[in-house]
């Protein structure tokens, strides 16, 4: 990858084909889990909000650990609170975080190249990166600042070791677009 | 004829003043969050200038939280669902 740089207006940068199929990998994966909590938000619809044509979603958090951190409470101490702003907003932000996945998938060039981001895409591309991040230092047990997560050091061929090189390397891409988005 | 005022009217003053009471958006540290890109999204969803952006996202770094925004209940959990769009681990809490 050569990182992003402002060209024109928009944002580019160059992406090896090996690179962008990891990214495309990535994405599908948090749209996978964005659908299944939407799945689950199906199976307890409220009935007359079904009829009204509300979109409402689960008063729960999702069991699963990285769902739960894209989508925490709205309170820390009011569960009520929490589930009632759960119902009414869940739906809107899973699904703009869908759609900006969706974005990201739609610029990539596929066998590798260079974007070109509008400054709308460049959005959709920073918050995707984070969710593929967040939801992948979930997975990782990342609990601390630049610290390598356990299980990474004991074998630098296992899954977790190549795992947290993508994470790392998710990191760098975002960070650079981030900072030509802010000079 | 007037009357004289008495010491009735505390209570009911309390009960206004807390429901008055600000609402306020809180963002809490995580390790995966980018301090550059917590910048960013303050700049661009609170609205804060860069300087002002800065000194939160640091607060939130060093301090493990920080206020980020004061307002009506309905504004705070409008700014709680755009912190929360954006991955950024944000809550509400009524400033008592």
């Amino acid at each position: 990858m050569r990182p992003f740089r402002r060209h024109r207006g928009r944002y580019t940068a160059t992406f090896e084909a090996g690179e962008v199929a990891v990214l495309s990998d990535l994405l599908d994966q948090v749209r996978h889990l964005l659908a299944q909590r939407r799945a689950q938000a199906a199976g307890t619809a409220d009935p007359l909000a079904v009829m009204t044509g509300m979109v409402t979603g689960p008063s729960d958090a999702p069991d699963d650990p990285a769902l739960a951190r894209l989508l925490p409470d709205f309170h820390r101490d009011d569960p009520v609170l929490s589930a009632g702003l759960r119902v009414l907003r869940e739906p809107g932000i899973v699904a703009g975080k869908d759609a900006a996945a969706v974005a990201v998938l739609d610029s990539l060039p596929r066998g590798g190249g260079t974007v070109h981001l509008s400054a709308e895409l460049a959005e959709s591309w920073i918050a995707a990166l984070n969710d593929i991040r967040l939801s992948m230092g979930v997975r990782l047990g990342i609990t601390e600042d630049d610290r390598e997560p356990p299980g990474v050091g004991d074998d630098p061929d296992g899954p977790a070791a190549a795992a947290y090189h993508v994470y790392r390397w998710l990191s760098a891409v975002q960070d650079s677009l981030v900072g030509v988005m802010l000079a | 004829m007037a009357t004289a005022p008495t010491r009735q009217d505390q209570p009911v003053e309390d009960v206004v003043a807390a429901t008055d009471a600000p609402w306020v958006t809180i963002v809490w540290n995580d390790p995966v969050n980018l301090m550059s890109y917590v910048t960013l999204i303050f700049q661009r969803v609170l609205g804060h200038p860069r300087p002002r952006a800065e000194a939160l996202m640091l607060d939130v770094h060093h301090k493990g939280r920080a206020t980020v925004s004061v307002g009506t209940r309905d504004a705070m959990e409008a700014d709680v669902a755009k912190l929360q769009a954006a991955g950024l681990w944000a809550t509400m809490a009524q400033d008592r």
